[in-house]
C-alpha cells in the first residue's frame, strides 16, 4: 500500500524522539567536556617515549638518564610520513642493564605530520617508543607547538602502566627476565674469568 | 462569572487593541488600530519564527539520538538570538556579476508576500486583520506571489546553482499550487464561501462532544492528506526540499545570499511554514474552534496557535524522517497521483454534498476514496523495471 513505509519511518523516528526522553539507549551522546567516557585500553593517539624511573647518571636529569631510545633511527627511517627526526649523541651513558648506549641528544616528532600508524612502535628493539592516550593537543601555535622535543615526548615507565597496563606489565615482566638473565650471564662469565685467573695464577706459580 | 472571564480571555488581544487605540482622537482610531494589528502579527511570527529553529533542532537531535543545541542559555534556548546577531553581523557578499536590483529586492518580495498571507488568516474568534469575502483567493494570489521571488533571487545571482535551484523551486511549486487549491475547493464547495471566517464558522458546531471539523468526513481527510502533501512541497520542506538540496545544488536559489538577506530567505520559508499551517488548519482541522464542545471555555487563539504548532511539529517530524526525493519521482508523484486523486475527491465532494445528510454518504463516499487510493496507488505509483542496460557499440 502506498505510504506504508512512510507510516512505518514516521513510527520510528517518533519512538527515537520520545525514547530519547526515558532510554539512555536512544540518547547516546556523551556531554564531551563535562562528560568524558574511559577510552579503550588499546586506543592511541600520538607516540611518546619510555624512561625508567630511579635512574642516576651524574649530572643528567631522571628523564634522560633512564631513557630507553638508544638513538639506533630504526624508527626514524620507517616512519611512513618521515615525522620523526633524531640526533644522536657521541658519547654514551648506561642503559637499565648497565650497558653503554648512545642516546638521542635530539628526538622530534611532528605531530601535525604523525599519521598515529604505530609502525615505530612495532619495530623498535628497545621498547622505547610507546602510543599516547593524551588527544587534547590543540595549541595556537601551529608550527613551533605542534613539534614536540624529546623532553615533551619523555614519559616515565609508571605512566606507561598507567594508559596500557596489560602491554606494560607484559614488557615489564620480559625486562626484568631479560635483566636476570644478564645478571647471571655476567656472573658466570665472571666466574669463568675469575676461575681463568685463578688456574693462570696456578700456573704461574707451578 | 466563569462565562464573562473566559469570554473576555478570548477576546483579550481586541480588547487590548480597543483599549490603547482610545487614547488618540476619534479620527485616527481606525487606523492605529490596524496598524497595532499589523505590528503584532509582524513580531510574533518571527518570534515563532525564533523558537521554532531552536525546537526543531532540537527535535531533529532527539530524533538522531542526540541532544541537540544546548550551549548557549539554559538547555540552549538562547541559541536563536546567537544566530541572529551572527547573521546580522556577518558581510553581506553580493556577486560582482549579479544583477544587484533584482538581488536585493528578492528576499523582501518573499518576505513581503508571505506576510500578506497572514493578513486573512483568523486567528481567534473576531481576530482576523481583514475579514474578506474571497480571503482563500487572496491567500493563494499571495501564496503563488513567493514563487516569483525565488526565481528572481535564483536569477539574478547569476550563478547555476542558484539558478537551477529556483527552476526547480518554480517547477515544484507550480506542481504542487494546482493540487493545494483543489484540495481547498473541495471545501469551498461544502461550505459555499471563500471566506475563512464563514469557513471556521461553519465547522465551529458540535454533535454531542465532537466538533463538524471537516477533516473528520471521508473528502476532508483525503482533502486533508492532498493538501499536506502539498503544503510540505509549497514550503520546499523536506522530504520535497529539491530546490535546496544540498548535496545537489550547495543551497539551492539562496546560495548566493550571505548575512542578513539569507536570515530573510531563512525566516520567510517558516513564515510560509507557519501561514500554510494557519491555512490547513482553518480549512480542514475547525480553525480556532475547540476539539471538544466542552473545551470551548479555552481562549480560540490558543486552539489556533496549538494546531499550528502541532502542524509545525509534523512537518519537523516529517524532516527527520524521510530522504529527499528526485525530481522524476516529485513531478510522477504530483501529476500522476496526487492531482488525479485530488480531482476525484473534488467529485466525492460534490456527491457527499447531493447525498443529504444520513449514514449511506459515510459509507459510499468513504469506499469511493479507498478504492480509488488503493486503485490509483497501484496503477500510477507502479515502480517500472528496467532491462540491464545494453550498449551496441560497445560490445
Amino acid at each position: 500500500m502506498l505510504g506504508e513505509g512512510i507510516l512505518k519511518g514516521m513510527a520510528e523516528t517518533a519512538r527515537n524522539f520520545f525514547g530519547s526522553f526515558v532510554s539512555k539507549e536512544r540518547l547516546t551522546t556523551v556531554q564531551y567536556p563535562e562528560v568524558r567516557e574511559t577510552l579503550a585500553e588499546n586506543a592511541r593517539v600520538f607516540p611518546f617515549l619510555v624512561y625508567d624511573e630511579g635512574m642516576k647518571d651524574g649530572e643528567r636529569p631522571e628523564w634522560q638518564a633512564g631513557l630507553r631510545c638508544t638513538s639506533c633511527q630504526i624508527c626514524e627511517k620507517e616512519c611512513p610520513p618521515k615525522c620523526i627526526f633524531i640526533e644522536k649523541s657521541k658519547d654514551k651513558k648506561p642503559d637499565a642493564f648497565g650497558k653503554m648506549q648512545f642516546y638521542p641528544v635530539r628526538f622530534d616528532i611532528d605531530i601535525s605530520v604523525c599519521m598515529s600508524c604505530q609502525i615505530c612502535v612495532e619495530v623498535c628493539p628497545f621498547d622505547s617508543i610507546k602510543m599516547d592516550k593524551q588527544f587534547e593537543l590543540a595549541t595556537d601555535d601551529r608550527f613551533g607547538g605542534l613539534l614536540y622535543d624529546v623532553e615533551a615526548l619523555a614519559r616515565s615507565n609508571s605512566y606507561y602502566n598507567d594508559i596500557h597496563p596489560t602491554e606494560a606489565a607484559a614488557i615489564d615482566k620480559q625486562r626484568a627476565e631479560t635483566k636476570v638473565m644478564l645478571a647471571a650471564k655476567a656472573k658466570a662469565a665472571s666466574e669463568a674469568a675469575a676461575a681463568k685467573a685463578a688456574a693462570a695464577a696456578a700456573g704461574e706459580g707451578a | 462569572m466563569f462565562d464573562t472571564l473566559a469570554r473576555n480571555f478570548d477576546q483579550i488581544f481586541i480588547l487590548l487593541r480597543d483599549w490603547l487605540v482610545s487614547f488618540l482622537p476619534a479620527g485616527m482610531r481606525p487606523v492605529a488600530g490596524i496598524v497595532l494589528s499589523v505590528a503584532t502579527i509582524v513580531a510574533l511570527f518571527p518570534g515563532l519564527f525564533a523558537l521554532t529553529t531552536i525546537f526543531e533542532r532540537k527535535g531533529l537531535g532527539r530524533i538522531q539520538n542526540r541532544i541537540g543545541p544546548n550551549r548557549v542559555g539554559p538547555f540552549g534556548l538562547l541559541q536563536p538570538v546567537a544566530d541572529g546577531i551572527k547573521s546580522l553581523t556577518k558581510e553581506d557578499i553580493v556577486p560582482v556579476s549579479a544583477n544587484a536590483a533584482i538581488h536585493f529586492l528578492a528576499p523582501l518580495v518573499l518576505v513581503v508576500a508571505v506576510f500578506m498571507g497572514f493578513a486573512v488568516l483568523p486567528m481567534g474568534r473576531n481576530m482576523v486583520l481583514v475579514d474578506m469575502d474571497c480571503a482563500l483567493l487572496f491567500y493563494f494570489a499571495m501564496g503563488a506571489s513567493t514563487e516569483l521571488a525565488v526565481f528572481m533571487a535564483g536569477w539574478s545571482s547569476r550563478n547555476k546553482y542558484s539558478l537551477l535551484g529556483a527552476m526547480r523551486a518554480v517547477a515544484q511549486m507550480i506542481s504542487y499550487e494546482v493540487v493545494l487549491l483543489l484540495s481547498s475547493v473541495a471545501v469551498v464547495m461544502i461550505t459555499g464561501s471563500l471566506s475563512l471566517t464563514k469557513i471556521v464558522a461553519a465547522q465551529d458546531q458540535y454533535t454531542g462532544i465532537f466538533p463538524h471539523w471537516y477533516i473528520f468526513t471521508p473528502w476532508g481527510l483525503a482533502g486533508f492528506v492532498m493538501y499536506a502533501i502539498a503544503a510540505t512541497a509549497e514550503t520546499n520542506r523536506s522530504p520535497f526540499d529539491l530546490p535546496e538540496g544540498e548535496s545537489e545544488l550547495v543551497a539551492g536559489y539562496h546560495t548566493e545570499y550571505s548575512g542578513f538577506k539569507f536570515a530573510l530567505f531563512f525566516l520567510g520559508e517558516y513564515l510560509a511554514m507557519f501561514s500554510i499551517s494557519g491555512l490547513g488548519s482553518t480549512l480542514f482541522l475547525g480553525g480556532w474552534s475547540a476539539p471538544f464542545s466542552f473545551l470551548q471555555w479555552v481562549p480560540s487563539w490558543i486552539w489556533f496557535f496549538s494546531k499550528l504548532m502541532l502542524s509545525i511539529f509534523v512537518f519537523i517530524w516529517m524532516r527527520g524522517t524521510l530522504p529527499r526525493l528526485r525530481q522524476d519521482q516529485l513531478m510522477n508523484f504530483a501529476w500522476k497521483f496526487v492531482l488525479p486523486f485530488t480531482i476525484f475527491n473534488l467529485m466525492v465532494t460534490a456527491l457527499w454534498r447531493f447525498m443529504g445528510e444520513g449514514w449511506l454518504r459515510w459509507v459510499v463516499c468513504s469506499a469511493l476514496l479507498a478504492a480509488a487510493y488503493g486503485i490509483m496507488a497501484r496503477v500510477s505509483m507502479r515502480r517500472e523495471h528496467f532491462e540491464p542496460r545494453s550498449y551496441r557499440y560497445a560490445e
